[in-house]
Protein backbone atom coordinates (compact mmCIF):
# COMPACT_ATOMS: atom_id res chain seq x y z
CA UNK A 1 0.00 0.00 0.00
CA UNK A 2 0.94 3.89 -0.14
CA UNK A 3 1.36 5.93 2.85
CA UNK A 4 0.69 9.86 2.31
CA UNK A 5 2.45 11.71 5.07
CA UNK A 6 4.42 14.66 6.63
CA UNK A 7 8.00 13.66 7.64
CA UNK A 8 9.62 16.75 9.45
CA UNK A 9 7.52 19.36 7.60
CA UNK A 10 7.59 18.66 4.06
CA UNK A 11 4.59 16.00 2.63
CA UNK A 12 5.88 12.28 1.88
CA UNK A 13 4.93 9.34 0.19
CA UNK A 14 6.00 5.91 0.98
CA UNK A 15 5.26 3.28 -2.24
CA UNK A 16 5.35 -0.74 -1.58
CA UNK A 17 5.03 -0.54 2.18
CA UNK A 18 3.71 -4.10 3.60
CA UNK A 19 0.52 -3.65 5.62
CA UNK A 20 2.30 -4.84 8.93
CA UNK A 21 5.05 -2.61 8.92
CA UNK A 22 6.06 -0.04 11.07
CA UNK A 23 6.20 3.52 10.90
CA UNK A 24 9.94 2.96 12.08
CA UNK A 25 10.53 0.80 9.17
CA UNK A 26 8.87 3.04 6.76
CA UNK A 27 11.35 6.07 8.09
CA UNK A 28 14.58 3.89 8.04
CA UNK A 29 14.17 1.69 5.22
CA UNK A 30 11.31 3.18 2.44
CA UNK A 31 12.13 6.73 3.18
CA UNK A 32 15.93 6.59 4.01
CA UNK A 33 15.82 8.40 7.47
CA UNK A 34 17.96 5.88 9.78
CA UNK A 35 18.43 8.51 12.78
CA UNK A 36 15.47 6.65 14.89
CA UNK A 37 17.28 3.84 15.89
CA UNK A 38 15.55 -0.16 15.88
CA UNK A 39 16.59 -1.91 19.17
CA UNK A 40 14.11 -3.73 20.33
CA UNK A 41 10.83 -3.46 17.99
CA UNK A 42 8.37 -4.11 21.59
CA UNK A 43 7.83 -0.44 23.04
CA UNK A 44 10.88 -0.94 25.54
CA UNK A 45 13.71 1.36 24.66
CA UNK A 46 12.20 4.48 23.03
CA UNK A 47 15.24 4.26 20.60
CA UNK A 48 12.98 4.46 17.75
CA UNK A 49 10.95 7.84 19.43
CA UNK A 50 9.27 10.41 17.31
CA UNK A 51 6.54 12.67 17.22
CA UNK A 52 3.35 12.07 15.66
CA UNK A 53 0.76 15.03 15.09
CA UNK A 54 3.31 16.26 18.16
CA UNK A 55 2.89 13.71 20.54
CA UNK A 56 6.33 11.51 21.40
CA UNK A 57 5.77 7.66 20.46
CA UNK A 58 7.26 4.46 20.11
CA UNK A 59 7.50 4.49 15.86
CA UNK A 60 8.10 0.76 16.24
CA UNK A 61 4.83 0.23 17.48
CA UNK A 62 2.40 2.48 15.20
CA UNK A 63 1.89 0.60 11.96
CA UNK A 64 2.58 2.50 8.62
CA UNK A 65 -0.92 2.77 8.12
CA UNK A 66 -2.04 4.54 10.74
CA UNK A 67 0.45 7.46 10.17
CA UNK A 68 -1.40 7.79 6.84
CA UNK A 69 -1.98 12.13 6.80
CA UNK A 70 -0.66 12.43 10.10
CA UNK A 71 2.58 14.72 10.88
CA UNK A 72 5.56 13.10 12.37
CA UNK A 73 8.74 14.58 13.26
CA UNK A 74 11.97 12.80 13.24
CA UNK A 75 15.68 13.29 14.80
CA UNK A 76 16.39 14.67 11.14
CA UNK A 77 14.18 17.32 11.42
CA UNK A 78 14.48 18.41 15.41
CA UNK A 79 16.73 21.45 14.35
CA UNK A 80 14.63 22.92 12.11
CA UNK A 81 11.86 22.18 14.16
CA UNK A 82 13.24 24.09 17.21
CA UNK A 83 14.29 27.08 15.21
CA UNK A 84 10.62 27.06 14.10
CA UNK A 85 9.39 26.97 17.63
CA UNK A 86 11.90 29.72 18.29
CA UNK A 87 9.74 31.67 15.91
CA UNK A 88 13.06 31.62 12.97
CA UNK A 89 12.88 32.23 9.84
CA UNK A 90 10.91 30.37 7.13
CA UNK A 91 8.96 27.24 8.08
CA UNK A 92 9.56 25.17 5.51
CA UNK A 93 10.82 21.92 7.17
CA UNK A 94 13.70 19.73 6.20
CA UNK A 95 13.48 17.92 2.82
CA UNK A 96 14.65 14.34 2.89
CA UNK A 97 18.11 14.90 0.66
CA UNK A 98 18.54 17.32 3.79
CA UNK A 99 18.37 14.66 6.49
CA UNK A 100 19.54 12.22 4.76
CA UNK A 101 23.30 14.19 4.59
CA UNK A 102 22.39 15.68 8.15
CA UNK A 103 25.72 15.64 9.68
CA UNK A 104 26.22 17.35 13.20
CA UNK A 105 28.51 19.65 12.38
CA UNK A 106 26.99 23.02 11.17
CA UNK A 107 27.22 24.79 8.36
CA UNK A 108 30.45 26.58 7.68
CA UNK A 109 32.52 23.61 9.22
CA UNK A 110 34.92 22.13 7.60
CA UNK A 111 33.42 18.50 7.21
CA UNK A 112 34.74 16.05 5.03
CA UNK A 113 33.87 16.58 1.34
CA UNK A 114 31.55 19.82 2.52
CA UNK A 115 28.29 17.42 2.34
CA UNK A 116 26.53 19.16 4.85
CA UNK A 117 23.28 21.16 3.99
CA UNK A 118 23.63 24.58 4.00
CA UNK A 119 20.55 24.21 6.75
CA UNK A 120 22.10 21.48 9.07
CA UNK A 121 22.36 22.72 12.06
CA UNK A 122 22.12 21.72 15.61
CA UNK A 123 18.71 22.43 17.61
CA UNK A 124 19.79 23.35 21.39
CA UNK A 125 19.34 20.20 22.96
CA UNK A 126 21.61 18.73 20.30
CA UNK A 127 24.28 21.08 21.33
CA UNK A 128 23.91 20.57 25.17
CA UNK A 129 24.09 16.82 24.43
CA UNK A 130 27.40 17.36 23.15
CA UNK A 131 28.40 20.26 25.70
CA UNK A 132 27.28 17.89 28.42
CA UNK A 133 29.32 14.87 26.99
CA UNK A 134 26.17 13.03 26.95
CA UNK A 135 26.18 10.52 24.11
CA UNK A 136 28.63 8.04 24.01
CA UNK A 137 27.82 5.04 21.29
CA UNK A 138 25.47 7.63 20.04
CA UNK A 139 22.48 4.84 19.75
CA UNK A 140 19.93 5.74 22.21
CA UNK A 141 20.42 10.01 21.63
CA UNK A 142 18.05 10.11 18.77
CA UNK A 143 15.42 9.30 21.11
CA UNK A 144 16.39 10.87 24.15
CA UNK A 145 16.55 14.11 22.05
CA UNK A 146 12.91 13.65 20.75
CA UNK A 147 11.54 12.55 23.99
CA UNK A 148 13.64 15.73 25.78
CA UNK A 149 12.90 18.03 23.27
CA UNK A 150 8.83 17.46 23.42
CA UNK A 151 9.48 18.01 27.38
CA UNK A 152 11.24 21.23 26.90
CA UNK A 153 8.57 22.51 24.84
CA UNK A 154 5.98 21.56 27.70
CA UNK A 155 7.46 22.38 30.70
CA UNK A 156 10.56 24.69 29.83
CA UNK A 157 11.73 24.54 33.38
CA UNK A 158 11.67 20.63 34.75
CA UNK A 159 12.44 19.80 38.10
CA UNK A 160 14.78 16.22 37.81
CA UNK A 161 11.76 14.27 38.82
CA UNK A 162 10.26 15.82 35.66
CA UNK A 163 13.14 14.65 33.62
CA UNK A 164 13.03 11.65 34.81
CA UNK A 165 9.77 10.71 34.10
CA UNK A 166 9.59 12.44 30.42
CA UNK A 167 12.91 10.18 30.17
CA UNK A 168 11.89 7.15 31.41
CA UNK A 169 10.94 5.25 28.67
CA UNK A 170 14.45 6.16 26.79
CA UNK A 171 17.00 3.49 27.63
CA UNK A 172 20.77 4.42 27.37
CA UNK A 173 23.33 1.25 27.98
CA UNK A 174 26.30 3.62 28.15
CA UNK A 175 25.86 6.99 29.61
CA UNK A 176 24.61 6.04 33.24
CA UNK A 177 22.28 8.63 32.82
CA UNK A 178 23.88 11.65 34.87
CA UNK A 179 25.28 13.44 31.25
CA UNK A 180 21.86 12.99 30.25
CA UNK A 181 20.51 14.39 33.06
CA UNK A 182 23.03 17.29 33.10
CA UNK A 183 22.40 17.77 29.01
CA UNK A 184 18.57 18.70 29.51
CA UNK A 185 19.53 20.94 32.96
CA UNK A 186 21.81 22.56 30.48
CA UNK A 187 19.49 22.76 27.75
CA UNK A 188 16.57 24.30 30.40
CA UNK A 189 19.03 27.05 31.29
CA UNK A 190 20.23 27.93 28.43
CA UNK A 191 16.30 28.27 27.07
CA UNK A 192 15.67 30.16 30.37
CA UNK A 193 18.56 32.58 29.86
CA UNK A 194 17.57 33.45 25.84
CA UNK A 195 13.73 33.61 26.87
CA UNK B 1 -3.01 -8.43 5.02
CA UNK B 2 -5.04 -5.79 4.46
CA UNK B 3 -5.30 -3.03 6.29
CA UNK B 4 -8.98 -1.67 6.84
CA UNK B 5 -9.28 2.25 7.93
CA UNK B 6 -12.78 2.94 8.43
CA UNK B 7 -13.49 6.29 8.79
CA UNK B 8 -16.17 6.28 11.52
CA UNK B 9 -17.68 3.77 14.27
CA UNK B 10 -20.13 2.80 12.06
CA UNK B 11 -17.93 1.48 8.92
CA UNK B 12 -15.95 -0.01 12.07
CA UNK B 13 -18.61 -2.06 13.17
CA UNK B 14 -19.51 -3.09 9.21
CA UNK B 15 -15.81 -4.35 8.82
CA UNK B 16 -15.56 -6.17 11.64
CA UNK B 17 -18.65 -7.67 11.16
CA UNK B 18 -17.54 -8.71 7.24
CA UNK B 19 -14.49 -9.76 8.53
CA UNK B 20 -14.83 -11.31 11.93
CA UNK B 21 -11.06 -12.18 11.74
CA UNK B 22 -9.82 -8.79 11.76
CA UNK B 23 -7.74 -7.55 14.53
CA UNK B 24 -8.50 -3.79 15.79
CA UNK B 25 -5.78 -1.66 16.12
CA UNK B 26 -5.80 1.09 18.25
CA UNK B 27 -2.71 2.28 20.18
CA UNK B 28 -0.89 -0.32 18.73
CA UNK B 29 0.73 -1.21 21.53
CA UNK B 30 0.17 -4.67 22.14
CA UNK B 31 -0.69 -5.74 18.93
CA UNK B 32 2.76 -4.33 16.81
CA UNK B 33 4.61 -5.91 19.27
CA UNK B 34 2.75 -9.36 18.13
CA UNK B 35 3.37 -8.52 14.43
CA UNK B 36 6.72 -7.61 15.11
CA UNK B 37 7.97 -10.47 16.32
CA UNK B 38 5.64 -12.64 13.82
CA UNK B 39 3.55 -14.09 16.72
CA UNK B 40 0.86 -13.06 14.76
CA UNK B 41 -0.04 -12.51 11.35
CA UNK B 42 -3.68 -11.46 10.64
CA UNK B 43 -4.88 -11.35 7.33
CA UNK B 44 -6.77 -7.64 8.12
CA UNK B 45 -5.87 -4.92 10.68
CA UNK B 46 -8.70 -2.89 11.03
CA UNK B 47 -7.45 0.59 12.18
CA UNK B 48 -9.79 2.64 15.15
CA UNK B 49 -7.09 5.42 15.34
CA UNK B 50 -9.36 7.37 12.93
CA UNK B 51 -12.43 6.77 14.41
CA UNK B 52 -12.18 10.60 16.98
CA UNK B 53 -15.51 9.26 19.29
CA UNK B 54 -13.46 6.81 20.36
CA UNK B 55 -10.69 9.06 21.95
CA UNK B 56 -13.52 11.33 23.77
CA UNK B 57 -15.11 10.95 27.19
CA UNK B 58 -18.20 11.92 29.26
CA UNK B 59 -18.28 12.53 32.86
CA UNK B 60 -22.17 11.90 33.54
CA UNK B 61 -23.63 12.10 36.97
CA UNK B 62 -22.86 8.78 38.67
CA UNK B 63 -20.77 7.46 35.72
CA UNK B 64 -17.60 8.39 33.56
CA UNK B 65 -18.15 6.80 29.78
CA UNK B 66 -14.38 6.55 28.55
CA UNK B 67 -13.82 6.22 24.66
CA UNK B 68 -11.66 2.75 24.14
CA UNK B 69 -9.03 5.10 22.80
CA UNK B 70 -8.37 7.41 25.31
CA UNK B 71 -4.54 7.54 25.72
CA UNK B 72 -3.63 6.87 29.66
CA UNK B 73 -1.80 10.25 29.31
CA UNK B 74 -4.91 12.02 29.12
CA UNK B 75 -6.86 10.02 32.10
CA UNK B 76 -3.72 10.36 34.44
CA UNK B 77 -4.00 14.46 33.11
CA UNK B 78 -8.18 14.31 33.24
CA UNK B 79 -10.13 12.51 35.37
CA UNK B 80 -7.81 12.02 38.40
CA UNK B 81 -10.94 13.70 40.01
CA UNK B 82 -13.27 11.22 38.88
CA UNK B 83 -11.65 8.10 38.91
CA UNK B 84 -8.84 8.45 41.21
CA UNK B 85 -7.85 3.85 40.99
CA UNK B 86 -7.49 4.17 36.91
CA UNK B 87 -5.70 7.09 36.84
CA UNK B 88 -3.30 5.75 39.24
CA UNK B 89 -3.05 2.71 37.32
CA UNK B 90 -2.68 4.23 34.38
CA UNK B 91 0.50 6.47 35.56
CA UNK B 92 2.09 3.24 36.41
CA UNK B 93 1.93 1.70 32.69
CA UNK B 94 4.94 1.52 30.64
CA UNK B 95 6.25 4.83 29.99
CA UNK B 96 5.34 8.05 28.44
CA UNK B 97 5.64 6.98 25.27
CA UNK B 98 3.33 3.96 25.53
CA UNK B 99 0.51 5.98 27.74
CA UNK B 100 0.18 8.66 24.61
CA UNK B 101 -0.57 5.43 22.72
CA UNK B 102 -2.54 2.91 24.32
CA UNK B 103 -5.80 3.20 26.33
CA UNK B 104 -8.02 1.21 28.58
CA UNK B 105 -9.96 -0.32 25.29
CA UNK B 106 -6.35 -2.47 24.22
CA UNK B 107 -6.50 -3.28 28.01
CA UNK B 108 -9.78 -5.07 27.89
CA UNK B 109 -9.18 -6.33 24.05
CA UNK B 110 -5.63 -8.17 25.26
CA UNK B 111 -7.42 -9.27 28.51
CA UNK B 112 -4.19 -9.81 30.07
CA UNK B 113 -4.13 -10.92 33.80
CA UNK B 114 -1.29 -8.64 33.86
CA UNK B 115 -3.33 -5.53 32.41
CA UNK B 116 -3.20 -2.37 34.93
CA UNK B 117 -6.35 -0.73 34.19
CA UNK B 118 -8.23 -4.26 35.18
CA UNK B 119 -7.57 -3.95 38.77
CA UNK B 120 -9.11 0.24 38.58
CA UNK B 121 -11.98 -1.33 36.98
CA UNK B 122 -12.94 -4.05 39.14
CA UNK B 123 -12.63 -1.83 42.36
CA UNK B 124 -14.50 1.43 41.13
CA UNK B 125 -17.25 -0.81 39.35
CA UNK B 126 -17.62 -0.48 35.77
CA UNK B 127 -19.34 -1.74 32.46
CA UNK B 128 -17.67 -2.26 29.20
CA UNK B 129 -20.12 -0.85 25.97
CA UNK B 130 -19.61 -3.62 23.77
CA UNK B 131 -21.14 -3.14 20.12
CA UNK B 132 -21.84 -5.06 17.15
CA UNK B 133 -23.89 -4.21 13.24
CA UNK B 134 -26.56 -6.39 15.68
CA UNK B 135 -26.53 -3.75 18.94
CA UNK B 136 -25.13 -2.82 21.46
CA UNK B 137 -24.87 -4.69 25.18
CA UNK B 138 -23.10 -3.91 28.22
CA UNK B 139 -21.48 -6.33 29.72
CA UNK B 140 -20.05 -6.06 33.58
CA UNK B 141 -16.85 -5.95 34.22
CA UNK B 142 -17.27 -8.75 36.21
CA UNK B 143 -18.49 -10.90 33.48
CA UNK B 144 -15.90 -9.27 31.12
CA UNK B 145 -13.08 -11.62 31.64
CA UNK B 146 -13.48 -15.23 30.84
CA UNK B 147 -9.82 -16.79 30.83
CA UNK B 148 -6.06 -16.13 30.19
CA UNK B 149 -6.29 -13.18 27.75
CA UNK B 150 -9.88 -14.13 27.14
CA UNK B 151 -12.90 -12.31 26.98
CA UNK B 152 -16.76 -12.28 26.68
CA UNK B 153 -16.75 -10.08 23.28
CA UNK B 154 -18.24 -12.02 20.68
CA UNK B 155 -16.54 -12.02 17.15
CA UNK B 156 -18.12 -9.08 15.39
CA UNK B 157 -17.86 -6.88 18.47
CA UNK B 158 -16.04 -3.91 19.12
CA UNK B 159 -15.51 -2.02 22.67
CA UNK B 160 -16.96 1.81 22.08
CA UNK B 161 -16.54 2.89 25.70
CA UNK B 162 -16.48 1.21 29.17
CA UNK B 163 -18.32 2.83 32.03
CA UNK B 164 -16.65 3.72 35.14
CA UNK B 165 -18.67 4.38 38.21
CA UNK B 166 -17.34 7.80 39.41
CA UNK B 167 -15.72 7.47 42.77
CA UNK B 168 -17.78 8.39 45.94
CA UNK B 169 -15.07 7.77 47.71
CA UNK B 170 -11.37 7.12 47.99
CA UNK B 171 -9.80 4.59 45.63
CA UNK B 172 -5.82 3.59 45.71
CA UNK B 173 -3.80 1.39 43.38
CA UNK B 174 -0.68 -0.54 44.16
CA UNK B 175 1.39 -2.28 41.49
CA UNK B 176 4.71 -4.63 42.62
CA UNK B 177 7.49 -4.74 40.27
CA UNK B 178 11.39 -4.51 39.91
CA UNK B 179 11.31 -0.84 38.73
CA UNK B 180 9.41 2.49 38.68
CA UNK B 181 9.01 2.61 34.79
CA UNK B 182 8.68 0.27 32.21
CA UNK B 183 7.49 -2.81 34.20
CA UNK B 184 4.83 -5.39 33.76
CA UNK B 185 3.10 -6.20 37.09
CA UNK B 186 4.45 -9.24 39.34
CA UNK B 187 1.05 -8.48 40.89
CA UNK B 188 -1.05 -5.53 41.50
CA UNK B 189 -3.86 -4.56 43.94
CA UNK B 190 -6.48 -1.96 43.29
CA UNK B 191 -9.26 -0.80 46.05
CA UNK B 192 -11.97 1.39 46.35
CA UNK B 193 -14.54 2.92 49.50
CA UNK B 194 -17.38 3.48 48.16
CA UNK B 195 -19.21 5.12 51.27
CA UNK B 196 -22.34 5.74 49.15
CA UNK B 197 -23.58 1.81 49.36
CA UNK B 198 -20.55 1.10 52.62
CA UNK B 199 -19.24 -0.65 51.13
CA UNK B 200 -15.49 -1.84 49.72
CA UNK B 201 -14.15 -3.43 46.46
CA UNK B 202 -10.99 -4.93 45.56
CA UNK B 203 -9.07 -5.55 42.21
CA UNK B 204 -6.29 -8.29 41.77
CA UNK B 205 -4.40 -8.23 38.78
CA UNK B 206 -1.25 -10.95 37.38
CA UNK B 207 -2.54 -13.61 40.68
CA UNK B 208 -4.79 -15.50 39.06
CA UNK B 209 -6.06 -16.72 35.06
CA UNK B 210 -7.67 -13.40 35.13
CA UNK B 211 -8.20 -10.65 37.15
CA UNK B 212 -9.97 -10.99 39.63
CA UNK B 213 -12.00 -9.61 42.76
CA UNK B 214 -10.93 -11.13 46.56
CA UNK B 215 -15.02 -11.26 47.17
CA UNK B 216 -14.74 -12.78 50.59
CA UNK B 217 -12.73 -10.17 51.61
CA UNK B 218 -15.00 -7.66 50.32
CA UNK B 219 -17.52 -9.50 52.27
CA UNK B 220 -15.89 -9.87 55.55
CA UNK B 221 -14.53 -6.15 55.23
CA UNK B 222 -18.14 -4.79 54.67
CA UNK B 223 -19.56 -6.56 57.49
CA UNK B 224 -16.94 -5.35 59.86
CA UNK B 225 -17.02 -1.89 59.12
CA UNK B 226 -20.99 -2.39 59.59
CA UNK B 227 -20.73 -4.02 62.80
CA UNK B 228 -18.73 -1.79 64.07
CA UNK B 229 -20.22 1.40 62.65
CA UNK B 230 -17.05 2.31 61.60
CA UNK B 231 -18.68 4.56 58.26
CA UNK B 232 -20.22 6.67 60.69
CA UNK B 233 -17.89 7.21 63.45
CA UNK B 234 -14.26 7.46 61.44
CA UNK B 235 -12.23 5.59 63.97
CA UNK B 236 -9.76 3.43 63.06
CA UNK B 237 -9.95 0.13 61.40
CA UNK B 238 -8.29 -2.32 63.99
CA UNK B 239 -5.20 -4.41 63.09
CA UNK B 240 -6.68 -7.39 63.57
CA UNK B 241 -9.58 -6.72 60.91
CA UNK B 242 -7.15 -5.79 58.24
CA UNK B 243 -4.93 -8.16 59.04
CA UNK B 244 -7.95 -10.65 58.36
CA UNK B 245 -9.04 -8.73 55.30
CA UNK B 246 -5.44 -8.77 53.55
CA UNK B 247 -5.59 -12.85 54.68
CA UNK B 248 -8.64 -12.93 52.57
CA UNK B 249 -7.49 -10.99 49.51
CA UNK B 250 -4.69 -13.42 49.35
CA UNK B 251 -6.36 -16.13 49.80
CA UNK B 252 -8.45 -14.95 46.58
CA UNK B 253 -5.68 -15.34 44.31
CA UNK B 254 -4.54 -18.22 42.20
CA UNK B 255 -1.06 -17.56 41.12
CA UNK B 256 1.51 -18.99 39.22
CA UNK B 257 5.46 -18.88 39.06
CA UNK B 258 6.77 -17.37 36.53
CA UNK B 259 10.28 -15.55 35.67
CA UNK B 260 8.33 -12.35 37.33
CA UNK B 261 7.96 -14.43 40.54
CA UNK B 262 6.87 -16.91 42.75
CA UNK B 263 3.35 -17.91 43.31
CA UNK B 264 4.13 -17.45 46.99
CA UNK B 265 5.43 -14.17 46.75
CA UNK B 266 2.89 -12.87 44.83
CA UNK B 267 -0.08 -14.04 47.15
CA UNK B 268 2.17 -12.38 49.90
CA UNK B 269 2.66 -9.11 48.06
CA UNK B 270 -1.43 -9.34 47.51
CA UNK B 271 -1.77 -9.61 51.23
CA UNK B 272 0.52 -6.48 52.29
CA UNK B 273 -0.59 -4.50 49.36
CA UNK B 274 -4.22 -5.20 50.44
CA UNK B 275 -3.74 -4.07 53.99
CA UNK B 276 -1.76 -1.04 52.72
CA UNK B 277 -4.50 0.23 50.40
CA UNK B 278 -6.88 -0.15 53.45
CA UNK B 279 -4.86 1.69 55.62
CA UNK B 280 -4.44 4.46 53.10
CA UNK B 281 -7.82 4.91 51.85
CA UNK B 282 -9.39 4.43 54.88
CA UNK B 283 -6.94 7.40 56.59
CA UNK B 284 -8.12 9.54 54.04
CA UNK B 285 -11.70 8.50 54.26
CA UNK B 286 -11.52 9.18 58.19
CA UNK B 287 -9.77 13.06 57.37
CA UNK B 288 -12.41 13.83 54.71
CA UNK B 289 -15.21 12.96 57.53
CA UNK B 290 -13.01 15.08 59.51
CA UNK B 291 -13.10 17.83 57.62
CA UNK B 292 -16.77 17.96 56.89
CA UNK B 293 -17.01 17.62 60.78
CA UNK B 294 -14.98 20.99 60.72
CA UNK B 295 -17.26 22.56 58.10
CA UNK B 296 -20.43 21.85 59.38
C1 LIG C 1 6.95 -1.69 26.42
C2 LIG C 1 5.55 -1.99 26.85
C3 LIG C 1 5.23 -1.91 28.19
C4 LIG C 1 3.93 -2.19 28.61
N1 LIG C 1 3.64 -2.04 29.93
C5 LIG C 1 2.39 -2.25 30.36
C6 LIG C 1 2.05 -2.04 31.73
O1 LIG C 1 2.88 -1.65 32.54
N2 LIG C 1 0.77 -2.28 32.11
C7 LIG C 1 -0.18 -2.69 31.22
O2 LIG C 1 -1.32 -2.86 31.61
N3 LIG C 1 0.11 -2.86 29.91
C8 LIG C 1 1.36 -2.66 29.47
N4 LIG C 1 1.66 -2.85 28.14
C9 LIG C 1 0.64 -3.38 27.24
C10 LIG C 1 -0.19 -2.34 26.49
O3 LIG C 1 0.45 -1.09 26.43
C11 LIG C 1 -1.57 -2.17 27.11
O4 LIG C 1 -2.25 -3.39 27.14
C12 LIG C 1 -2.42 -1.13 26.36
O5 LIG C 1 -3.53 -0.83 27.16
C13 LIG C 1 -2.91 -1.60 25.01
O6 LIG C 1 -3.65 -0.56 24.41
P1 LIG C 1 -3.52 -0.25 22.84
O7 LIG C 1 -4.50 0.80 22.50
O8 LIG C 1 -2.12 0.02 22.47
O9 LIG C 1 -3.97 -1.67 22.26
P2 LIG C 1 -3.72 -2.38 20.85
O10 LIG C 1 -2.38 -2.99 20.80
O11 LIG C 1 -4.12 -1.50 19.75
O12 LIG C 1 -4.83 -3.54 21.01
C14 LIG C 1 -4.73 -4.50 22.05
C15 LIG C 1 -5.82 -5.55 21.87
O13 LIG C 1 -7.11 -5.00 22.05
C16 LIG C 1 -7.87 -5.11 20.87
N5 LIG C 1 -8.62 -3.86 20.77
C17 LIG C 1 -8.14 -2.59 20.80
N6 LIG C 1 -9.15 -1.69 20.76
C18 LIG C 1 -10.30 -2.41 20.70
C19 LIG C 1 -11.68 -2.06 20.64
N7 LIG C 1 -12.09 -0.77 20.64
N8 LIG C 1 -12.59 -3.06 20.59
C20 LIG C 1 -12.20 -4.36 20.61
N9 LIG C 1 -10.91 -4.75 20.67
C21 LIG C 1 -9.97 -3.78 20.71
C22 LIG C 1 -6.88 -5.38 19.76
O14 LIG C 1 -7.43 -6.11 18.70
C23 LIG C 1 -5.83 -6.19 20.49
O15 LIG C 1 -6.23 -7.51 20.61
C24 LIG C 1 2.95 -2.57 27.69
C25 LIG C 1 3.28 -2.64 26.33
C26 LIG C 1 4.56 -2.34 25.91
C27 LIG C 1 4.90 -2.40 24.46
S1 LIG D 1 12.80 0.06 18.91
FE1 LIG D 1 10.96 1.01 19.42
S2 LIG D 1 11.06 1.11 21.55
FE2 LIG D 1 12.83 -0.05 21.09
S1 LIG E 1 25.09 6.42 24.51
FE1 LIG E 1 25.20 4.30 24.06
S2 LIG E 1 23.18 3.66 24.54
FE2 LIG E 1 23.18 5.67 25.24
Amino acid sequence: MRVNFTVNGRPQQADDVWEGESLLYVLRERLGLPGSKNACEQGECGSCTVRLDGVPVCSCLVAAGQAEGREIVTVEGLAEHARQRAGGEDACGTSLDEARRWSPRGPGSQSDEGSTSPRATLAPLQQAFIDAGAVQCGFCTPGLLVAADEMLERNPNPTDADIREALSGNLCRCTGYEKIMDAVRLAAARQGEEA
Amino acid sequence: MDFLRPASWEEALAAKAEHPTAVPIAGGTDVMVEINFDHRRPEYLLDLTRIGDLYEWEAGEHSVRLGASVPYTRIMENLRTELPGLALASHTVASPQIRNRGGVGGNLGTASPAGDAHPALLAAGAEVEAESVRGTRRIPIDAFYTGVKRNALAADELIRAVHINKADGPQQFSKVGTRNAMVIAVCAFGLALHPETRTVRTGIGSAAPTPIRATAAEEFLNAALDEDGLWDSGRIITPSVAKQFAELCAAACNPIDDVRGTARYRRHAVGVMARRTLMWTWESYRGNARTMEGAA
